[in-house]
C-alpha cells in the first residue's frame, strides 16, 4: 500500500494539500477585508458573509445545476451584506465594529434559516484541476487536485497589490483610509468610496464562502464555518494590510488548519480538537508577537478604528 | 482630544453619563426608552415581513411569540430561566464597555466557567452540598474571569485588539471543552453525547420556592444590581468611566489604567463564568457541548440594546430570553426553522445600532429639555 511506503511523509503532504485547499476561504476573506480596511473601515461581519455566501452558493448550485452560478450568487449576496454594513455605518455616530458584530449574528442566523432545506440535497460541486497527473502516489495526486478558485485568489493578490500602488482607484481607497479630510478636500465622497470598498470586500468574502460549500468540505451544514471569517479579519492585521502578505499568511493558516485532519489520517487522534484550534491559537500568538501598545502598526490605515 | 473621547465612549455604546440638569436628564431618559423601543418595533415589523415572504402569517407569528414568551406561567418560567445567563453574559460586554472596550467573548468565559465549576464539583465529591456549591461559584467566576482578563491584558500590554482576541478565545475555549469532555474528563458511561461525570443531584442548585425558575435568576439580578452600584456609585466605577471617556485625562489625574482594565475584565469574565456555573449546576448537571448554546452571543445583543447600563440589562435580558423561549413554539406551530430566533436577534441588533443616529435629534424631546 502506498500509505505504508510514504510513512510519516503523509503528514507534511496532507498539510501541504490542506494548506492549498483550506487557505482559499482565508485568502478571499482576507483580500476582501484588506480592501475594506484600506478604505478606513473594519467589517467584522465577514464571518456572517462567509456563511451566507456558502449557503447561497450551495442553494443556487443545487437549483440551477451550475456551481459557477452559485459562486456568482455568493458574491452578490456578500456585496449586498457589504452594502448593508456600509449603509448603516454611514449614519452618524454608528460604530463599525458593533455593526460588524450585528451582521455576524444576522448573517449566520439568516443562512441557517434559509439553508435548512439544503442540508439534505447534493449540489453540483466546483471542478478541480488535476496537477498531479504525472505522479503515481495517490496522496500526492490528492494534494495537487487544485480548485480554480484558489488560482483566482492567488492571481487577485498581486493584482490588488499593484492596484493599490499604481491605480487611481487604489489611491482613492488609500486616501479615504489615511485621511478622510484629504479625500473630501479632493472632492470625493468618503462614504461612497467606503461603500464600494465594503461591497467589493463582501463580494470576495462571499466567494470565499462558496468555496466552503462547493469544494471543500463541499456540503452545506450549520457547522461549516467556525470562525474562519474572523480569523481572516485578524490575519489582515498580521499581514499589515498588504495583499501579498495576505496570500502567504492565508497559506500558513491553511496549513495550520489542515494539521488536525492530517494527524488524524495517520492515526494520531488524541488532541484532535486542540489541533483543530491551531489556526485560532496561531492567530492569537501572531497578534501578540506583532502588535505593540506603544506605536500604531506600520501600514495601518490612519482612519481605522481598530488601531486607535 | 475631546471629540476622540466622545467617540470612544460612543464606540462602546455607553450613554453619556454627565447630565447638566434635571429636565435634560428626564428628556434623555425618555429618549433611552423611546429609541430602543422604536428600534425593537421596527425590527419586529421587518421580521414579520420576512416571515410573510416565507408564507406564514405575521399576526400568527406575533401571537405565538407573545404566547411562548409571556403567555402562560410555564412560558414565563421558561423565559426567566433563559434570562438568568443572559443577564450575566450581557454584563461581560457591558462592564468593559465602560472603559471603551468591546468584548464579545462572553461565550468563551461561560464555557471555561462551566468547566472550572464542574472540575471543582468533581474534585469535592462527598463534601457537603453547600461547600461544593460555593466552590463551584468561586471556581466558575475565577475561570471565566481569568479568560476575559487574558483579552484585557493583551489589549493593555500588547496592544492586541480586544474584540478580535476575545472572539478567537471563544473558539479556543470550545476546543478545550471538546478536548476535555471527549478525553481526560469523559464519563465512560456517556456514549452518544460525550460528557463529564455528573456533579451529583445533591449539589444541584434548586428552584426558587413556588416556581420552576432556578436560583440562577437571583444570581443574575444580584450581579446586575452590584454592577450598577459599582459603576455609578463608587470611586472605582467613576475612575473606570473617566478612563473610558479619556485615557490621557485618566493618566494625568494618576489613574492606573492598566489595573482598571484588568480588574474590570476580570469582573466581566467572572459574570460570564458564573453563568456557565449556573448552567451546569441548575440545568445540565454536567459539562458537555450543550453548554455552547449561544448565551454568550445573545448577551452581546442584550448589552447593546440596554446601552451598556447594568440595570437596563435586566428587562432587556428578560425580553430576549422571552424571544428565545418562544422559538420552540414557532417551530412547532408555524413550522419555522429553529434559526428564526437568530434571524430576529440579528435584525434587532442592526436596528438598535442604526437607531444610535437618532439620539438628540428627535424634535419634541428636545423641546421638553
Amino acid at each position: 500500500m502506498a500509505d505504508a511506503s510514504l510513512g510519516l511523509w503523509t503528514v507534511p503532504l496532507a498539510v501541504f494539500g490542506g494548506a492549498i485547499r483550506v487557505s482559499t476561504p482565508f485568502l478571499f476573506v482576507s483580500l476582501g477585508e484588506c480592501i475594506t480596511e484600506r478604505s478606513g473601515r473594519i467589517n467584522l461581519g465577514l464571518e456572517g458573509t462567509l456563511v451566507m455566501g456558502a449557503m447561497s452558493a450551495y442553494g443556487i448550485s443545487y437549483l440551477s445545476g451550475s456551481p459557477w452560478l452559485g459562486v456568482l450568487a455568493a458574491g452578490i449576496t456578500g456585496a449586498l451584506f457589504g452594502a448593508l454594513h456600509a449603509g448603516i455605518c454611514s449614519l452618524p455616530r454608528v460604530n463599525d465594529i458593533a455593526v460588524g458584530i450585528a451582521l455576524m449574528l444576522l448573517g449566520t442566523g439568516l443562512a441557517f434559516f434559509l439553508g435548512k432545506p439544503l442540508i439534505e440535497p447534493t449540489a453540483a460541486r466546483l471542478p478541480a484541476i488535476d496537477f498531479g497527473w504525472w505522479s503515481d502516489v495517490p496522496q500526492l495526486r490528492a494534494a495537487l487536485r487544485i480548485n480554480v478558485l484558489f488560482l483566482i485568489g492567488v492571481a487577485i493578490a498581486p493584482l490588488l497589490y499593484w492596484a493599490f500602488k499604481a491605480t487611481r482607484w487604489g489611491l482613492l481607497i488609500r486616501t479615504a483610509g489615511e485621511s478622510a479630510d484629504a479625500a473630501r478636500a479632493m472632492g470625493h465622497s468618503v462614504l461612497l468610496i467606503r461603500l464600494r470598498a465594503t461591497m467589493v470586500g463582501g463580494f470576495l468574502a462571499g466567494i470565499g464562502g462558496s468555496f466552503l460549500s462547493l469544494f471543500y468540505p463541499g456540503s452545506w451544514n450549520e457547522g461549516l464555518s467556525s470562525g474562519q471569517g474572523i480569523t481572516a479579519v485578524a490575519l489582515v492585521i498580521f499581514a499589515r494590510w498588504d495583499p501579498m502578505l495576505c496570500l502567504w499568511a492565508s497559506l500558513a493558516f491553511g496549513g495550520a488548519a489542515a494539521l488536525g485532519p492530517a494527524l488524524q489520517s495517520v492515526g494520531i487522534t488524541s488532541g484532535y480538537h486542540l489541533f483543530n484550534a491551531a489556526p485560532y491559537i496561531l492567530t492569537l500568538a501572531i497578534m501578540i508577537i506583532t502588535c505593540s501598545p506603544k506605536r500604531t502598526l506600520t501600514g495601518a490605515p490612519a482612519e481605522l478604528s481598530i488601531t486607535r | 482630544m475631546t471629540t476622540e473621547a466622545a467617540e470612544s465612549v460612543e464606540a462602546a455604546g455607553v450613554a453619556p453619563a454627565a447630565d447638566p440638569g434635571f429636565l435634560q436628564r428626564t428628556g434623555a431618559s425618555i429618549e433611552y426608552i423611546l429609541i430602543p423601543g422604536a428600534a425593537l418595533v421596527g425590527a419586529l415589523a421587518v421580521f414579520g415581513g420576512f416571515v410573510a415572504l416565507y408564507g406564514k402569517n405575521p399576526l400568527d407569528l406575533y401571537f405565538y411569540m407573545y404566547y411562548g414568551a409571556f403567555g402562560t406561567a410555564f412560558s414565563w418560567q421558561n423565559t426567566l430561566t433563559r434570562a438568568a445567563p443572559l443577564i450575566l453574559t450581557a454584563l461581560c460586554t457591558a462592564l468593559p464597555a465602560q472603559l471603551g472596550m468591546v468584548i464579545i467573548g462572553g461565550e468563551g468565559a461561560l464555557l471555561i466557567g462551566a468547566l472550572s465549576a464542574t472540575s471543582a464539583a468533581l474534585a469535592l465529591q462527598g463534601a457537603a452540598p453547600i461547600v461544593v456549591q460555593t466552590a463551584m461559584v468561586i471556581a466558575g467566576m475565577i475561570g471565566g474571569g481569568l479568560w476575559i482578563t487574558l483579552s484585557g491584558g493583551l489589549r493593555q500590554y500588547r496592544g492586541v485588539n480586544e474584540t478580535i482576541s476575545s472572539l478567537l478565545l471563544v473558539y479556543i475555549a470550545l476546543a478545550i471543552l471538546n478536548h476535555l469532555v471527549e478525553g481526560p474528563m469523559r464519563d465512560p458511561a456517556s456514549l452518544n453525547k460525550p460528557s463529564t461525570r455528573e456533579i451529583g443531584a445533591a449539589n444541584m442548585i434548586g428552584s426558587i420556592p413556588g416556581t420552576d425558575v432556578h436560583w440562577g435568576l437571583v444570581f443574575g439580578l444580584v450581579a446586575a444590581v452590584a454592577a450598577y452600584v459599582l459603576i455609578y456609585h463608587t470611586t472605582f466605577g467613576f475612575a473606570a468611566r473617566v478612563a473610558g471617556g479619556n485615557i490621557r485625562a485618566a493618566k494625568i489625574v494618576g489613574l492606573s489604567v492598566g489595573k482598571l482594565i484588568l480588574t474590570v475584565c476580570f469582573l466581566a469574565g467572572s459574570c460570564a463564568g458564573l453563568a456557565g456555573m449556573i448552567e451546569v449546576a441548575a440545568v445540565q448537571g454536567r459539562t458537555n457541548a450543550n453548554l455552547a448554546a449561544g448565551y454568550g452571543f445573545t448577551g452581546i445583543l442584550v448589552a447593546f440594546l440596554a446601552r451598556q447600563n447594568p440595570l437596563a440589562i435586566i428587562p432587556v435580558a428578560i425580553l430576549l430570553g422571552g424571544i428565545s423561549a418562544s422559538g420552540g413554539l414557532l417551530q412547532r406551530r408555524l413550522g419555522l426553522p429553529d434559526a428564526s430566533v437568530l434571524v430576529l436577534q440579528g435584525i434587532i441588533f442592526v436596528f438598535v445600532l442604526a437607531s444610535d443616529a437618532l439620539y438628540g435629534r428627535i424634535g419634541f424631546l428636545k423641546g421638553k429639555s
